[in-house]
């Protein structure tokens, strides 16, 4: 790896332009600027103190898997102790000194905390990978946003450099399906937003899109605050927020349309699986697909069939299989595949995009691009489980690691899957990889131990996901690079509105970015990793390609394996309705599709006279389908009840006609029956 | 032939017939040979049969004999809101005699709610009063609830009666639910009866309707336009996974759409045991006519699934029919006349749907299929005839010409035309939807029950002659795969030791170990939920904001359960 080692310690290496162009002695600054607003001093010979903002757990953290990237500087060795020496990660208090990285005449300048931010940044000699081209440029970073990007930048001098000696520079990686707040029966998830996004950072990842999933009958609007208070507190990247609606019903509507134009939602989870808790019919799956449509949303859909998985549960329970294996065994890929086919007719019939999150086999991902190739808007969203690993595992001797995949819809036993997938992805059949991430520690998996159906759902994901799409596809030649920034960051920005805010190298664009290593190889394993958990369903996988820098918010966080960041330091991002990549053709389809009647003269024939009343137009509420409770006997119509379900009458046999009133008008038929 | 026969009058049984000269063709072979019946059943076939004097032949020279064919989905007597059918088992089944067509299987569609076999036994009155030819019920399911699986399995076992309809359309009507089908096809499977699908989502139709009638479109192209060809395919879709879960055998009645087809195709190149069905009228017209400026004929058109608009529909499921992905024709005969369909002048929803077909269809498949070159003589009488007769249970007695079948035979003409009027069909609507349609073959005789009804044009049915044939349930042709596959998919668990590592404290004990219907337990989907039901004794700790410590890992709040004498758990296994 020494052609990414830093040089930019060395003030003699530095260019004439660069060096001490300012040294006016140490300045204080203040953390009292907004975001984007300038910087007092920004202009100052500076750098950052990335170890102050160190958080490793313990001290294993200083030599994990960074031993590929030696700094070759002889004084950097001072200082790189105290990473490993900051306690625990959120106790770090502000303006604790620590070491101070300068190499120019400001030792003494304290940073606050806050100050980071603002933090200017040159990304020297790498290869800037977009999703559309690749090229030779360096990158230039300031206020949290990328500046310039080019040859020979003329930038301040004294900022901090990077040289990314010819690695790639790509947009930080956009996960889009996280759920870090998810309670199962009372108890919150291990990975909160804290240990998720410190986790999605040492991955690659710069911003997560969590799934605020209020229980039935909760206000929409109450759950996404909560969620929000808990994210602005904890989160460590810049983060967005998916509501679910977890029942629908006309209330519902307002409390939507005010996320939408208030609160920066664009994307609703609707689910059709969990019978008797989220589950929708298909009228109100109609009904919700109309309104999101109107709103500009974009509908994700859980797709399974939970009629049916409930049917199979019951089955299997009733069989004696309590294990984890009855989670596959009740769930089968084609009640998945049946779902997304139902959630496409439905995105067709209301002309809206559909989302498909959680594509786990293949009979699904078929399904999703071969309505694409009729030319349904719909985007499928494999996860990092399904396209690193198979279902195989649930049939393992080990309840821990067995317990460990549930997941639903739930990994496809068919070992082929992950490499079905990586095609798909290649070819642009399916759109984006997100991590499903959604972390229980294995007591509380204990939960179901003795009933699948309690084992709480699901597996880890959001530290792991670039590099196994790197791994899986690219080193194996399916995909390219760009595709691989597609895939991991750009195809999600811009079905989510982000783009080109992130999900791009741009000058204007955030300055969320990631020094990619292709041939770093790294082993999971569960001490490795960030998470909380004690059981990664991947461990023991051996993954090329990782991150070696990550920048998020224009401030390194990851560095030579070791992160520095702080919990609160995430933004909520705020998206607007109608995404263009979703939208633009639904909104031509619109004009195109509009249905028109024939115009014709009136009828004016003769005309049946029904004997009893019409039951056609006013069903009974009593026919209402509700498909597990026990129907009530029909209630029937007492007046109407003689009539019309006696058995054979005598006059059966005589031929209808006779009982017919002609309504004629006056004046004979002149009437339109006769027309072409 | 004029005999008119009353129901307690024996029939006549002394007609002896020979048909001399023409070519046999059953669904397997075809071949040269006379046949000799006696008593309503052929009693020999073969080249110089000997047979007593005087008896009656029929010269077949120049033309092929065939098994009658078997129309499997007629509705002659379901009501629509109070309305029957115009052509009833009388008119129904002279029109299916006069077209070739010697037995037929009605529809029973008993009001949603009453008992099916009341409905079963007012059915089996009309027709044994009324029918011309043989006939055999299916029953509609149009409410599923759980007593009704006694009459399920009298009406298998004591009434004859292996074959049941479902319907995934008509919202709150005769729609079922996904969970009630399960159901239904668990039963079926159980009674081994077949299990057949309307196949359309009735949820979206309905909000379809409901936009299109906002619009201001009230016209029958409304009726199209709210049954897009989508929502067959995708219960169609929904219906086969539902049977390969219950591993039940399908049968998708109107198949009317080409992406429909083609689902069954796929799901048959899969495995699956699936049968599909299209009808005269997807075989012989289109949707187009739901456009047309005069309302009457639009209105003839309606039935559901609609006819498709796209024209090349036809072509592309004779295509089908004749390399086996589909299987059996059908016409879903249920006409209405036209000021019985104008009830829904204003408003298309109140059209009473049905289309006719019982007369045309043979002559439909001869002239689209085996015509043009795409199937052979051999098909035309398997998807006709013989398939219906297997899958149904009927077979050999019907649906095969061999000795001890019944004598149901038809001679067809196959060169020359015959063209479809309103003016000469045997029914008795005003309209036909195959309307100024010329077709190559038709029936020059026509032989039911051992008896000529047709011939030389003039038909001479009898009302009442028709017998009800009961079907015997699990027909090999659709349970041999399913019973091996029942034996073979039995699922099994993992053995492992018990799980003795730590087990999360759930605050509320009672919601984990039987799950309450708030977590998992059925309720009502389709009902607005009285504010979910929470146990009030702990929602105020579970649901509520972030807590201080939610930054600790949670490990310490964890209870754990160790065993007296150390962790030997099983979770260190493998």
């Amino acid at each position: 790896m020494s052609d990414c080692r830093r040089q930019w310690n060395r003030e003699d290496e530095l260019p004439v332009y660069l060096a001490k162009p300012i040294a006016t002695g140490p300045n204080q600054r203040q953390k009292s600027h907004g975001m984007f607003s300038s910087v007092e001093g920004a202009y100052d010979n500076k750098t950052i103190d990335f170890d102050q903002y160190a958080v490793g757990r313990k001290g294993n953290r200083s030599s994990r898997s960074s031993s590929r990237e030696r700094i070759v500087d002889g004084d950097f060795e001072d200082y790189e102790i105290s990473g490993g020496t900051i306690s625990s990660p959120g106790e770090r208090d502000d303006g604790r000194p620590g070491v101070e990285i300068t190499d120019q005449a400001e030792k003494e300048c304290r940073y606050e905390q806050n100050n980071g931010k603002s933090e200017r940044l040159l990304i020297k000699g790498g290869r800037v990978v977009n999703d559309d081209q690749s090229l030779y440029a360096d990158v230039y970073v300031e206020d949290g946003i990328i500046k310039q990007v080019g040859e020979n930048l003329i930038v301040p001098g004294g900022i901090k450099v990077i040289e990314a000696n010819g690695c790639m520079v790509i947009p930080g990686g956009i996960d889009v399906n996280t759920c870090l707040h998810k309670s199962y029966l009372g108890t919150p998830p291990v990975d909160d937003f804290y240990q998720g996004t410190k986790a999605a950072l040492a991955g690659g990842t710069t911003m997560i899109i969590d799934h605020v999933t209020p229980q039935p009958g909760d206000s929409l609007l109450e759950a996404f605050e909560k969620w929000q208070e808990a994210a602005d507190k904890k989160s460590c990247c810049d983060y967005s927020l998916h509501v679910d609606i977890p029942h629908w019903h006309e209330g519902v509507k307002e409390e939507l349309e005010q996320l939408v134009q208030e609160k920066g939602i664009n994307s609703f989870q609707v689910y059709m699986a969990y019978k008797g808790l989220f589950q929708m019919p298909d009228s109100q799956l109609y009904e919700a697909f109309s309104f999101l449509k109107e709103q500009g949303a974009v509908v994700l859909v859980h797709a399974e069939n939970g009629d049916l998985i409930a049917q199979e549960q019951s089955k299997i329970l009733g069989m004696g299989i309590t294990g984890p294996e009855g989670h596959p065994l009740s769930r089968p890929e084609e009640l998945e595949a049946e779902a997304v086919f139902r959630a496409i007719t439905l995105g067709n019939r209301v002309n809206c995009p559909v989302y498909i999150t959680k594509v786990m086999s293949k009979s699904a991902a078929d399904t999703v691009t071969n309505a694409r190739k009729k030319g349904s808007v719909v985007f499928g969203e494999p996860i990092t489980a399904s396209i690193a690993t198979d279902g195989s595992h649930y049939w393992s001797k080990n309840w821990v690691k067995a317990a460990a995949h549930v997941i639903s819809p739930p990994l496809s036993p068919d070992p082929t899957t992950p490499d079905h997938l990586h095609s798909l992805l290649a070819c642009g059949d399916l759109q984006v990889v997100g991590s499903g991430h959604c972390a229980y520690s294995t007591s509380q998996k204990a939960i179901g131990k003795d009933n699948f159906t309690l084992i709480p759902e699901g597996t880890n994901g959001v530290e792991e996901r670039m590099g196994f799409v790197w791994d899986k596809a690219v080193a194996m030649g399916k995909m390219d690079e760009n595709q691989f920034v597609a895939v991991t960051s750009t195809n999600a920005a811009k079905i989510f509105n982000l783009y080109p805010r992130k999900g791009r190298i741009a000058v204007g664009s955030d300055a969320d970015i990631v020094i990619w290593d292709p041939d770093k190889i790294k082993t999971i394993t569960t001490k490795a990793q960030q998470s909380a958990l004690e059981y990664n369903i991947f461990e023991g996988m051996e993954c090329r390609g990782g991150p070696v820098y990550v920048v998020s918010q224009g401030r390194i966080v990851f560095e030579e394996g070791k992160l520095q960041v702080q919990q609160g330091t995430g933004r909520f991002i705020s998206r607007k309705p109608f995404p263009d990549i979703a939208y633009q053709r639904i909104k031509y389809r619109n004009k195109v599709m509009s249905k028109q009647g024939v115009s014709r003269g009136m009828y004016d024939g003769p005309v049946y006279d029904i004997p009893a009343t019409p039951k056609y137009i006013t069903p009974a509420p009593s026919a209402k389908t509700s498909p597990t409770t026990h129907q009530p006997p029909p209630i029937r119509n007492l007046h109407q009840s003689n009539f019309s379900l006696s058995g054979a009458q005598i006059d059966d046999n005589i031929p209808r006609r006779s009982g017919h009133r002609i309504v004629a008008p006056p004046g004979g038929r002149s009437n339109i029956t006769s027309l072409g | 032939m004029s005999f008119q026969g009353k129901k307690n009058n024996p029939r006549v049984t002394s007609d002896k017939l020979i048909i001399k000269g023409g070519k046999i063709v059953n669904d397997d072979q075809s071949f040269y040979a006379d046949i000799y019946m006696e008593d309503g059943t052929i009693k020999q076939i073969g080249e110089n049969l000997i047979v007593p004097t005087g008896v009656k032949t029929v010269d077949a020279y120049g033309h092929i004999v065939i098994p009658g064919g078997i129309d499997v989905n007629t509705c002659l007597q379901a009501p629509h809101q109070g309305m029957t059918p115009a052509d009833d088992f009388y008119h129904g089944t002279r029109a299916a005699l006069a077209g070739g067509t010697t037995m037929i299987i009605d529809h029973v569609v008993p009001e949603a709610g009453t008992s099916l076999l009341a409905a079963y036994d007012q059915w089996r009155d009309t027709a044994d009063n009324r029918s011309c030819c043989d006939y055999s019920l299916h029953i509609d399911i149009t409410r599923w609830h759980d007593g009704l699986f006694e009459e399920l399995e009298h009406l298998v076992k004591d009434k004859g009666v292996n074959s049941f309809l479902i319907f995934m359309a008509y919202k709150d009507k005769y729609q079922s639910s996904d969970t009630q089908i399960y159901e239904m096809f668990s039963a079926m499977r159980e009674l081994g009866a077949i299990a057949q699908v309307h196949a359309e989502n009735g949820d979206i139709i309905e909000e379809e309707q409901k936009n299109l009638l906002d619009l201001g479109i009230t016209g029958p192209e409304g009726h199209v336009l709210s049954h897009p060809e989508e929502v067959e395919t995708e219960a169609v879709y929904r219906a086969i996974t539902i049977a390969k879960q219950a591993n039940c055998p399908l049968y998708i009645t109107k198949v009317m759409s080409k992406p429909a087809a083609d689902v069954i195709a796929k799901a048959r190149k899969k495995g699956m045991v699936i049968y599909g069905e299209p009808i005269a009228a997807s075989l012989g017209t289109d949707g187009s006519h739901y456009w047309s400026k005069n309302w009457e004929k639009a209105a003839a058109f309606v039935m559901s699934p609609p006819l498709s608009p796209d024209t090349s529909t036809p072509d592309y499921l004779s295509s089908l029919l004749s390399c086996g992905d589909l299987q059996v024709t059908a016409s879903a005969h249920c006409t209405f006349t036209t000021a019985q369909k104008a009830v829904g002048k204003d408003n298309f929803t109140l059209i009473p749907e049905g289309t006719n077909g019982i007369e045309e269809r043979m002559s439909i498949v001869w002239d689209k299929a085996v015509a043009t070159g795409k199937m052979d003589e051999n098909d035309f009488v398997a998807v006709t005839s013989t398939n219906a007769a297997k899958i149904f249970n009927l077979y050999p007695r019907k649906g095969r010409i061999a000795v001890g079948s019944d004598a149901d035979i038809v001679v067809w003409n196959t060169k020359e035309t015959k063209t479809f009027s309103a003016k000469s069909h045997n029914l008795t609507v005003e309209m036909n939807i195959f309307e100024g349609m010329e077709c190559r073959g038709f029936p020059v005789v026509v032989i039911s029950q051992g008896r000529i009804v047709l011939e030389d044009g003039n038909l001479n049915v009898t009302e009442g002659s028709g017998r009800f044939i009961p079907r015997k349930a699990y027909p090999d042709f659709v349970y041999k795969r399913i019973k091996a596959r029942g034996r073979m998919a039995d699922a099994r668990g993992v053995p492992r030791g018990n799980y003795d590592g730590p087990v999360h404290d759930v605050i509320s004990m009672t919601k984990s170990v039987p799950a309450t219907p708030t977590t998992r337990g059925p309720s009502c989907p389709g009902k607005t939920p009285l504010g979910p039901a929470r146990n009030l004794h702990q929602s105020g700790f579970t649901l509520s904001g972030t807590q201080m410590d939610d930054h600790i890992p949670r490990r310490t709040s964890q209870k754990i359960v160790a065993p007296p004498g150390g962790r030997s758990n099983i979770s260190s296994l493998s």
